[in-house]
């Protein structure tokens, strides 16, 4: 059962900083975490609407992966709670976050490189389409997993390199089957870690394209470095300084923001 | 770390012949050499080779560990154990029925992979390497503290198993067929297993356990399953394994068979399925060529291990795929 | 079940724990820094011993034994490591397994071409025969206090190494990031040199000073190496103060569990069950706390990898 996110209902342009009916998808709630002294993530709140696109901007250090890593699983945060769609997942493992609708896509590309790139993302559909103790039959005949994963690979634009083995692929190429694969997972949320990360201007203003393509169809917590793309995509901005959020709101705000513009943007902006 | 020598996809990495052309030329030959022992000393040859393809159902079985799955088993011969000493110990009691004893076979195996799985799949690497080691050890050295079944010395199997009262094993032609068909079975099980769902899962663990997890699969779960199912296997050789040699003792588990049985999916390629068969009929075919030209043959055959670990990367597959100029290698 | 036969077994589980050690330090050292799986550290333990019986005959004299049996050994051993085993460091840890189990095979053949099958013996240096006792009623060999003195002499050198010395820095941090060492300039095959030869050492050391009270037999480093995995996978790979603890706490419950088992499961069981479940367990002992500790502690008691 979804919460809100009936995505024909909800586009972009509906939602509005002030005042929502619909219960977030994400609720993040201070949540920390240290390493040794230092505090990674200091008492993060954050919330992520129904179909918004929300960015998560910050320096190199400030601890933006290290949040990634707690909402999807890989790390446990020393407190605080994590809610995903109504339901709290602090403490559930990976998989289990991954099967309720938890997608997310890796800073450092995070592919099958022995498998295709049609079989890499058929195996994400794999995941929501019935059992995989299956022992006997082919799963690569099964055309009930590839024609899926063949539409999902289209929507990034690699339905051409559908059987080049994922290893073999260029560095761009890779970062939009990470996306491929996040997108067959039918995600309630899509978690993007620097989905721009090392690619070139032309790759990057596809990768642009293709999630504004995707806006509205389900919620995203981007983090991004490509100030260029944020400010195009996003519909609220959290800055992420020294673990802790130093401005949340939409991108006029947060440009506006003297305290972020001193601390971060006002290198990145002329 | 297996990760790095099978980096070319299921498909290039198979056989340096297309298709299915090496398994059926393997599978002829097999079903074929009983017909042309005669020509030679065929009970010398039957049992050989019947031995051969007795290894090869366990080599399958640890490919699919160690090839598919990169989990590196050095406990394997622990299995091949249990199934000789299901068949060894039940045939001392007088109980030979094969419907009786395979089964049993098999699930004590199950069971033994269940309980040692458990906490093995939770360590990595080396970690998973030593404590498969020390499992196996552990049923070595209750094996050979069991006076009433020979202990060190091992146990005599007097009677194989039948089939409803029928001493189908007894001839040596019957049990060579017998292994062949349990071979040809496994085979075509672990093609099919690497093939389905649960082995895209199970492989996609071994290339990259992170993305499968994050994906929305308990990667444990596939692992242990996999575990479970080369222990059976494993059983089922040790137990065709009992009734070929009408022995048994400690030493079919020792970890220098588990050693044994890793050399043979190496040498042959791993990752491969192939490989396993044509690995472990290298490795006894040079062991029994060797042995009879000299006493000292592990001088040789060291050496010779050696130099394979060090020069032939994806083992004899791997170096035939390199001669003939393969594209993908 | 007396104090003194207590006090024996206890000491006797620390030779053993000493014993261990010697091995063990090497091994993880190699496997720790190098990440090198080396299952032919039995058999340099066995040519050690092996060297040490052939020395002594051309010398008569055990101390010249040693030192010249050692520095075969090390020899021996640098050979291996420049023939062989550099050729593997950066391969899969399978392929190690093969080759060094290649080289297993080829020396436990090789010393029953050169020496014969027959177990061959080395006597005890005159200086420390017989027993001395420890307490009234309480006799114990001398020789076995000579390799638990030696045996702790050498920990605490290599303690004083490893953490005072700048080689042994090199080593600390080599063993918890190699490629880091190495790009910071330090000419990491000369450190592996190093560390492997040492390692090397330390196994011939350990079969020299055994030679005297066990036989020498082929075949003999293979039992011992099994006890050194378990004792480095215990102890944490890379971590010579894990290894140390570990071969202690091995050493002593292998012993006593052994001398011990039979009693402790009459408790439990009637004697003749109890007879045959008891050396089981003990034989099993060992593996069943590896397998405990690995439980709650998948990287050992001190992993020296950064978490």
């Amino acid at each position: 059962m979804t919460e809100g996110i009936s995505t024909e209902a909800i586009s972009a342009e509906a939602i509005s900083t002030e005042g929502i009916s619909a219960k977030p998808v994400l609720r993040l709630e201070s949540l920390a975490k240290s390493f040794g002294g230092l505090r990674v993530t200091d008492a993060v709140t954050l919330e992520v609407r129904p179909g918004e696109l929300h960015a998560v901007i910050g320096p190199n250090g400030a601890g933006k992966t290290t949040l990634i890593n707690q909402i999807s699983g890989l790390l446990a945060p020393d407190a605080g709670r994590i809610v995903f769609c109504g339901e709290d997942v602090t403490s559930l493992p990976v998989h289990a976050r991954a099967r309720r609708g938890l997608a997310r896509s890796f800073q450092i590309t995070s592919i099958l490189p022995g498998f295709s790139a049609l079989e890499n993302v058929a195996l994400a559909v794999q995941a929501r389409a019935g059992t995989s103790f299956s022992f006997l039959r082919s799963a690569s005949a099964e055309a009930a997993l590839n024609a899926p994963a063949r539409a999902a690979l289209a929507q990034v634009g690699l339905a051409e390199r559908a059987d080049v083995p994922a290893g073999a692929l260029a560095h761009g190429e890779k970062r939009a089957l990470e996306l491929a694969i996040a997108l067959a997972m039918e995600p309630k949320l899509l978690l993007l870690d620097e989905p721009m990360a090392g690619t070139g201007h032309d790759e990057s203003a596809r990768l642009v394209a293709v999630l504004r393509e995707l806006k509205g169809r389900f919620p995203m917590v981007l983090v991004e470095h490509d100030m260029g793309a944020v400010f195009a995509l996003a519909d609220r901005i959290s800055v992420l300084i020294y673990g802790r959020i130093l401005a949340s709101g939409t991108p006029e705000e947060v440009r506006a923001d003297r305290a972020v513009v001193a601390a971060y943007l006002g290198d990145e902006m002329e | 770390m297996v990760q790095a020598a099978l980096t070319a996809p299921p498909a290039a990495r198979r056989s340096p012949l297309r298709g299915n052309a090496l398994p059926l030329a393997i599978f002829l030959i097999l079903a074929l050499t009983p017909l042309f022992a005669v020509f030679g000393a065929q009970a010398y040859v039957l049992s050989l080779v019947t031995r051969v393809m007795i290894f090869a159902i366990a080599a399958l079985a640890l490919d699919l560990l160690v090839g598919y799955g990169a989990l590196v088993s050095f406990g394997h011969a622990a299995f091949v154990g249990l199934g000789a000493y299901a068949i060894g110990i039940l045939s001392s009691h007088g109980i030979t029925e094969i419907l009786v004893a395979l089964p049993v076979a098999l699930i004590v195996a199950v069971l033994f992979a269940y309980l040692t799985g458990i906490v093995c799949l939770r360590t990595r690497g080396v970690h998973f390497i030593m404590i498969t080691l020390a499992f196996s050890q552990m049923i070595y050295f209750t094996a050979s503290s069991l006076a009433p079944y020979g202990g060190d010395d091992g146990l005599t199997i007097q009677t194989r198993a039948t089939l409803l009262g029928l001493n189908i094993l007894g001839n040596d032609r019957a049990l060579y067929y017998i292994s062949f068909a349990c071979l040809a079975g496994a085979y075509l099980l672990c093609r099919a297993l690497v093939a389905s769902r649960f082995g895209r899962v199970y492989r996609g663990a071994r290339e990259n356990p992170l993305r499968v997890a994050t994906i929305g699969f308990p990667v444990y779960r596939y692992q242990l399953v996999a575990y479970l199912i080369a222990g059976a296997l494993g059983s089922l050789s040790g137990f065709l394994l009992g009734n070929a040699t009408d022995f048994v003792s400690p030493a079919y588990m020792s970890w220098q068979r588990s050693g044994e049985l890793l050399i043979m999916v190496i040498l042959g390629g791993l990752g491969t399925l192939d490989g396993a068969i044509i690995g472990a009929a290298a490795f006894i075919l040079s062991e029994e060529w060797l042995s009879g030209l000299t006493e000292h043959w592990k001088v040789i055959f060291g050496p010779l291990l050696v130099l394979v670990a060090i020069f032939a990367r994806g083992g004899l597959l791997g170096l035939v795929a390199r001669l003939r100029g393969a594209p993908h290698d | 079940m007396s104090t003194t036969l207590l006090i024996v077994q206890i000491l006797n589980g620390l030779q053993l724990g000493v014993l261990l050690f010697l091995i063990a330090a090497g091994l993880t050292l190699v496997f720790g820094v190098m990440d090198f799986i080396n299952l032919a550290h039995g058999v340099q333990y066995m040519l050690g011993a092996y060297l040490a019986v052939m020395f002594y005959s051309l010398t008569g004299n055990f101390f010249f034994a040693l030192v010249l049996a050692l520095l075969a050994a090390l020899a021996f051993g640098l050979l291996l490591e420049f023939a062989v085993f550099r050729h593997l460091y950066d391969r899969d840890h399978v392929d190690q397994v093969i080759a060094t189990f290649g080289i297993i095979m080829l020396l436990n053949q090789g010393v029953k071409l050169v020496w014969g099958a027959a177990p061959l013996s080395l006597p005890i240096p005159e200086l420390f025969s017989g027993s001395v006792a420890l307490m009234p009623g309480l006799l114990y060999p001398v020789w076995r206090l000579v390799i638990i003195a030696s045996g702790l002499a050498v920990a605490l050198l290599l303690y004083l190494l490893v953490s005072k010395t700048r080689a042994g820095m090199l080593v600390r941090a080599g063993a918890t990031h190699a490629p880091m060492v190495a790009a910071l300039g330090v000419d990491i095959r000369r450190l592996f040199m190093v560390v492997f030869g040492f390692g090397t050492m330390l196994a011939g050391f350990a079969g020299i000073m055994i030679a005297p009270i066990l036989s020498v037999e082929p075949g003999m480093g293979d039992t011992i190496l099994i006890l050194a995995f378990v004792v480095i996978v215990i102890g944490g790979i890379g971590s010579i103060r894990g290894a140390f603890i570990a071969a202690l706490l091995i050493g002593l419950v292998d012993t006593l569990g052994r001398s011990f088992a039979v009693d402790i499961m009459r408790l439990f069981l009637s004697p003749a069950p109890a007879r045959t479940v008891g050396p089981a367990l003990a034989s099993m002992l060992i593996y069943l706390v590896m397998a405990l500790v690995l439980y709650f502690r998948p990287a050992g008691l001190f992993p020296a990898k950064g978490r």
